[in-house]
């Protein structure tokens, strides 16, 4: 099955993309296309070039070689705020969040940045989008600490605020790296049926990276296997994680 | 030197009891300032000065709340002052509304120009290079004396006020409570701009400029937003120092200046709009009377003291107001600065 965005051509599509840290390859001749209203899991060993794949999509490295479009569009040369602006979102492994603001005032600004607020006299508290952010937090489970300050906050509520933040843009694409990282094992699955379910929600294209393979067979619709800087396999889940090489190389001898 | 600006100080304190004794006291404080010229008329000159230079605290106070320190914005106090004083040497009379205007359009221009170029940096490079460029200025006008009077400096004429012309009396009058208006306005518009969206994406830079990127933000652009408000804040601060003292000179961007700015805002508070003012009106009268009866030793007195502020009440006068009145903030509750401004 492939869904396409509207327009018939993929949402993010790579070409070619080369990238090299010394004498490390990172991404090494990437070529792949996102189908949009899927959501796609990354996984492999470290230092195979998952983030770093991240990082080219939404501009924050620029590839030696090879380009990046989304719907058609080459964006491989504009900053990330650009291609923020053109719907894709990014929430990192490590929240990336206003440590001295509340978490209602961190989607807050989300939402203003978003609709370009610039009315000096109006509070923050006070724009119309606030009852959409309550929702938004309610929606990641998190309503009960709107108003308490994000250093506060327990890491797995970081990483739905971080990802709430992102959705607050109303994005059409969203890249995570590491949704469940930092999370205890026990509230994993929670996380993802929350994520999942505001992602459904918004009609969001996910892009995440995981090393959690029972997270990657539950909540991904596709999954492709990095590895050296490359796409070595893409398929189901069910296809991808029984398979041999992956069963070797990814999920290691403890779960074959 | 500890991060001083990285507790949320009064300005930013949840509403509710305290609040409205602040609110109260700061009400009583603008009439006690208000009635000065009645109830202590040699203590007006000092006070307009400390009004002047705490409006141009609050232009140091606007960076220190993106986690960014000048050390050069004399530069903008300074050519606010000199462009009124280059407006009333060649359009002799004209308006005190004027010349306000003039030098703070002065300062916003240059805030913007300078701006374009400093917010490419951060932390002692944003601070250093501000330096520079105020360095820069202040060689101009003593180098270029027969433009700028050199270190003599150029009188500034009186103005008119709406179109009269006043005696000295009423004249420093006019500039007195022109200060305390100013002071009361922008104070305000600071408060409720810190609280507005624009003012809080800019407090963002101090804490993650990587999310703003990801948030379709240019940090540099909201840098430069808040960099030129602090311009014009310090271009009017100047502006009624010269009007007050109706000379200007090279002293005016002198390095000390803007560290003295830097200084009163640690002071009052860093990042607190109220500490700015009342860090400036303590500064000014602890100078001017410590200077009268300890001599040379009253940079000595401001200087341990600064010590004692940074090391045990790094909220500054404000942050020790708060405790004596028993407002503390409490974990969990911290509101924005938009609770404030409601």
């Amino acid at each position: 099955m492939s869904a396409t965005s509207t327009s018939g051509t993929p949402l993010l599509e790579t070409r070619d993309l080369v990238i090299r840290f010394g004498g490390v390859t990172a991404a090494d001749n990437v070529s792949m296309q996102i189908e949009a209203w899927r959501n796609l899991a990354i996984i492999g060993p470290n230092g195979a070039g998952k983030t770093t794949f991240l990082n080219i999509c939404t501009g924050w490295l620029k590839p030696q070689q090879g380009k990046v479009f989304l719907e058609g569009e080459d964006i491989s040369a504009l900053p990330p705020r650009k291609i923020v602006r053109r719907g894709v979102a990014r929430a990192f492994q490590i929240p990336q969040l206003f440590t001295e603001h509340t978490a209602l005032e961190n989607l807050l600004i989300s939402a203003a940045a978003r609709e370009g607020l610039r009315n000096p006299l109006q509070s923050l508290h006070r724009i119309r989008q606030r009852d959409e952010m309550m929702h938004l937090l309610d929606l990641v489970n998190c309503a009960d600490v709107a108003d308490r300050v994000v250093v506060e906050l327990s890491e797995g509520q970081r990483k739905l605020i971080d990802i709430a933040v992102a959705l607050a843009l109303k994005p059409r694409l969203l890249l995570m790296d590491e949704p469940t990282s930092g999370v205890a094992s026990s509230q994993k699955h929670e996380v993802m049926e929350i994520l999942v379910g505001a992602l459904a929600e918004a009609g969001v294209t996910s892009v995440f990276v995981e090393h959690d393979m029972g997270i990657v067979s539950r909540y991904a619709d596709e999954v492709a296997v990095w590895n050296a800087g490359n796409v070595q396999l893409r398929g189901t889940p069910e296809e991808i994680l029984e398979h041999p090489d992956v069963i070797r190389d990814v999920i290691g001898e403890e779960v074959a | 030197m500890r991060d001083t600006t990285r507790h949320p100080t009064s300005d930013s304190a949840k509403p509710g009891a305290m609040p409205s004794i602040r609110a109260i006291l700061t009400l009583l404080g603008i009439l006690l300032l208000a009635a000065v010229p009645f109830i202590a008329p040699s203590m007006q000159l000092l006070i307009n000065l400390a009004l002047a230079k705490g409006l141009a605290v609050l232009g140091v106070t606007v960076l220190l709340r993106a986690g960014q320190v000048s050390f050069g914005h004399a530069l903008f106090f300074g050519i606010s002052a000199y462009v009124g004083a280059f407006l009333m040497a060649s359009l002799p009379g004209a308006d005190l509304i004027l010349v306000l205007v003039a030098g703070v359009g002065g300062a916003v221009v240059s805030g913007l120009l300078v701006g374009l170029f400093v917010v490419r940096y951060r932390g002692i490079f944003f601070g250093m290079l501000n330096l520079a460029f105020s360095m820069i200025f202040w060689s101009i006008l003593e180098k270029f004396y027969h433009v700028t009077g050199g270190a003599d400096g150029i009188r500034l004429a009186r103005p008119s006020v709406l179109g009269m012309a006043m005696e000295r009396a009423g004249f420093e009058a006019v500039i007195f409570y022109l200060s305390i208006v100013l002071m009361v306005v922008l104070g305000w518009f600071t408060l409720r701009w810190f609280a507005s969206p624009v003012g809080q994406i800019f407090q963002t830079i101090k804490t993650n400029e990587t999310r703003l990127e990801y948030l379709g933000l240019s940090p540099r652009r909201v840098l430069l937003s808040g960099y030129v408000l602090s311009a014009a804040l310090c271009g009017v601060g100047g502006s009624l120092m010269a009007l007050t003292q109706g000379v200007v000179t090279p002293e005016y961007v002198w390095w000390v200046r803007s560290a003295e700015m830097v200084f009163i805002a640690v002071l009052g508070g860093a990042g607190s709009v109220r500490g700015a003012f009342i860090g400036a009106l303590i500064y000014e009268v602890v100078r001017i009377y410590a200077s009268a009866f300890a001599g040379d030793i009253w940079q000595l007195l401001l200087g341990s003291f600064l010590l004692v502020i940074i090391l045990f009440a790094p909220g500054g006068i404000m942050g020790i107001a708060d405790t004596l009145i028993g407002h503390r903030k409490k974990s969990g509750q911290r509101a924005a600065t938009a609770e404030e401004a409601k």
